[in-house]
């Protein structure tokens, strides 16, 4: 009957074409696909900032002299810090804290420069609000290393004796918050596109009821599920490629390793996420189940666990185990290494040996877990 | 040379719900088999367990004397499935559904094209337009189409003609007609009474069994009771007052008119009469033929007394 039978690779083409039909002919797939995540880079790139820049200083000086004067310009002649008000009294900086008038004060001792030169040790001190420890913790810590700097100039230390720590920093010296997020902003575009979009169309067949017919055919319904992922396999690379572009031009974030392993780290978890997508299809039977178990099971633990908002390293041990189910933990990982830090390939061992384990284990379980009928 | 379908014992229950309580009928080759029930009464189900997308819980069937539950590959390259809803691509057009349910069973539309040319044929002019901008009656020629492209040996069709259009269903049913000249098997539901006459052997199913399987003339002439008749000016109210009347044993509505079983040696004029003293106007009462809903009701009615 069939003089013409079509191969496997075109029954394979149809499916990925008509997959590539449905993204481009709904307005709302195309931009959660494409414009999303260019609009994503772009807001952490300059809205969600946490470089210290024009922090409001409040300067409470009972006794100027020489050496506080000197210290305050050191401190206000950078880009990081300006004078927002000059403060008469302790209960001053207080308020002016609270009403938000000044976000960090410096307080001078009376008779600093006397203390400086002759009595030693001066004091000055800092008053932050820490409601948000790790802007109070930026805060200071800049400003306690251009106190330094100027504490130094004004009474150099006495030959060797003293021990000064001077901090550098590598990879990111001028602390910019780019270089944190962007490979936070990859794992979760990528998880997102890859995870969530894929379990929605394929959990949408379910729904729709196309599945059915198209169970009661020869295909292998393997066959089909890869043919329907692979427009979103090709839509990831796609944003890949912009994500790193905008990153490199428009954010100056460079990209400091080899070009080939980052691509390379990348595609293992473009696989990896769009087999959890697959996995949480096999286990969801609505649109909006799927869309609540990778939205609130996998995107909610992304982005608080991966390292994107909070450090893992700063998280309690429990929370830091959890962690390491993470796909996108060990890939955000990876591409700080291979990125920022420009670190050989061999570095990223753990993280690609982990990123593989996942998604061997997950395509496993899809498979076992796919069912050739209903129910 | 076996059955088209072989149905024995067939059971499947949902948790308590017994969707199918071990029901058995065999559907010749070339026949146009129809199950005829309300909602619920088990016919997707059993449609399902048939085109191997449910394992019964008991009983065995086979299509073409391949087995639902070992042979379900086979099965799946031979049959052609419409689902009760619509189950197309609603984004895709036309043309594009066609040609994909082509390429899924590995055949040409071009090859085939002669099966569904009578139906196809029709949706020719609106072919690059999207599935869901199509009516009712052209989305389901459409899913025959799809269902037949193939030119699949057994058609399963569950309520083609559910939410289409009076004429478009008269089509439908002439285009069932054609395919079955052409050899092909259909087992086909509906919920409409009426068609069941198109069939060429029913089965009457309700609360997962089978009540009757015969011809359609058959389960008329096995279960047909004396039927009347009747009409008057306010139909709802004549209703009510022909169900309270002691003459009458079961009355329901039934197009512009109300069936009337009469108990026995009941009178045709009398009844009239009664209607008018209760002040009905126009009332007109004629002996008709019974029909497959009559005896539907009949037969639940007897079985209700009998439990």
């Amino acid at each position: 009957m069939n003089k013409r039978p079509f191969s496997t690779p075109s029954l394979f083409a149809a499916f990925a074409r008509k997959e590539f039909y449905h993204i481009f002919r709904d307005r709302r797939t195309i931009m959660i696909l494409l414009v999303m995540p260019v609009i994503q880079v772009i807001l952490f790139g300059f809205a969600i900032t946490t470089e210290v820049k024009h922090v409001k200083i409040g300067l409470l000086d009972p006794v100027p002299d020489v050496a506080t004067r000197r210290v305050a310009d050191r401190l206000l002649a950078s880009d990081y810090f300006d004078l927002a008000r000059v403060l008469h009294s302790p209960a001053g900086v207080e308020r002016a804290l609270r009403r938000g008038e000044i976000d960090m004060a410096l307080v001078f001792e009376p008779r600093f420069q006397r203390r400086l030169l002759r009595d030693g040790p001066a004091r000055v001190q800092l008053v932050v609000d820490a409601t948000d420890p790790n802007t109070a913790a930026l805060f200071t810590g800049h400003a306690r290393q251009i106190i330094a700097d100027a504490g130094r100039e004004l009474a150099p230390p006495a030959g060797a004796t003293s021990l000064a720590a001077e901090t550098r920093l590598l990879h990111n010296p001028a602390m910019k918050a780019a270089y944190n997020f962007v490979p936070g902003v990859m794992g979760l575009i990528l998880m997102l596109i890859c995870a969530m979009m894929t379990s929605i169309s394929i959990v949408r067949e379910k729904e729709t009821g196309t599945l059915e017919v198209l169970l009661v055919s020869p295909a292998r319904p393997l066959l089909i599920i890869a043919a329907k992922i692979m427009p979103y396999l090709l839509l990831s690379c796609v944003n890949l490629a912009t994500i790193l572009l905008l990153s490199v031009h428009v954010l100056d974030v460079p990209v400091a390793g080899s070009l080939f392993w980052l691509v390379a780290i990348s595609l293992l978890f473009i696989i990896v996420s769009l087999s959890i997508g697959i996995f949480v299809s096999t286990v969801t039977r609505s649109q909006v189940a799927a869309m609540l178990v990778s939205g609130m099971l996998l995107m909610m633990p992304v982005m608080l666990l991966s390292g994107l908002i909070f450090p893992v390293e700063g998280m309690p041990p429990f929370l830091r185990g959890l962690s390491c189910l993470i796909p996108a933990r060990w890939y955000i990982s990876a591409v700080k290494r291979l990125m920022i830090e420009g670190a050989p390939v061999t570095v990223i061992a753990r993280e690609a040996l982990a990123l593989t384990c996942t998604g061997a284990l997950l395509v496993a379980l899809s498979i076992k877990n796919f069912k050739n009928r209903l129910s | 040379m076996t059955a088209a379908i072989e149905i024995d014992g067939l059971a499947k229950r949902y948790g308590a719900i017994e969707a199918l309580g071990g029901v058995s009928v065999n559907v010749e080759r070339g026949e146009v088999f129809g199950l005829i029930g309300p909602d619920g009464a088990g016919k997707s189900t059993l449609f399902r367990v048939l085109v191997t997308l449910l394992l019964p819980d008991g009983g065995r069937a086979a299509v073409e004397g391949l087995d639902v539950v070992k042979e379900y590959k086979k099965i799946r390259s031979r049959v052609g499935y419409m689902p009760g809803r619509f189950s197309l691509y609603p984004d895709l057009t036309v043309e594009e559904n066609l040609r994909l349910f082509a390429t899924l069973f590995r055949v040409t539309v071009e090859e085939n094209y002669a099966l569904v040319r009578g139906i196809y044929g029709q949706l020719e002019p609106f072919r690059h337009r999207r599935a869901a901008a199509l009516s009712g009656g052209m989305k389901q020629k459409l899913a025959l189409s799809c269902a037949l492209i193939h030119r699949p040996s057994v058609l399963f069709l569950d309520e083609p003609t559910t939410g289409v259009d009076p004429v478009s269903r008269e089509e439908l049913w002439e285009m069932l007609r054609d395919l079955k000249r052409q050899g092909i098997t259909i087992l086909v539901s509906t919920p409409y009474m009426n068609e069941a006459r198109l069939c060429d052997r029913v089965a009457l199913m309700q609360s997962g069994r089978f009540l009757d399987v015969a011809t359609p003339r058959e389960i008329v002439e096995r279960h047909g009771r004396t039927t009347w008749a009747a009409r008057g000016e306010h139909m709802s109210r004549l209703l009510l007052d022909l169900r309270a009347n002691p003459a009458v044993e079961r009355c329901f509505a039934f197009g512009d008119r109300h069936h009337v079983t009469p108990r026995a040696g009941a009178s045709m004029p009398r009844l009239r009469e009664e209607m008018e003293a209760l002040g009905h106007r126009q009332v007109e009462i004629r002996e008709t033929l019974p029909g497959i809903e009559d005896c539907f009701i009949q037969i639940v009615g007897q079985q209700k007394q009998e439990a």
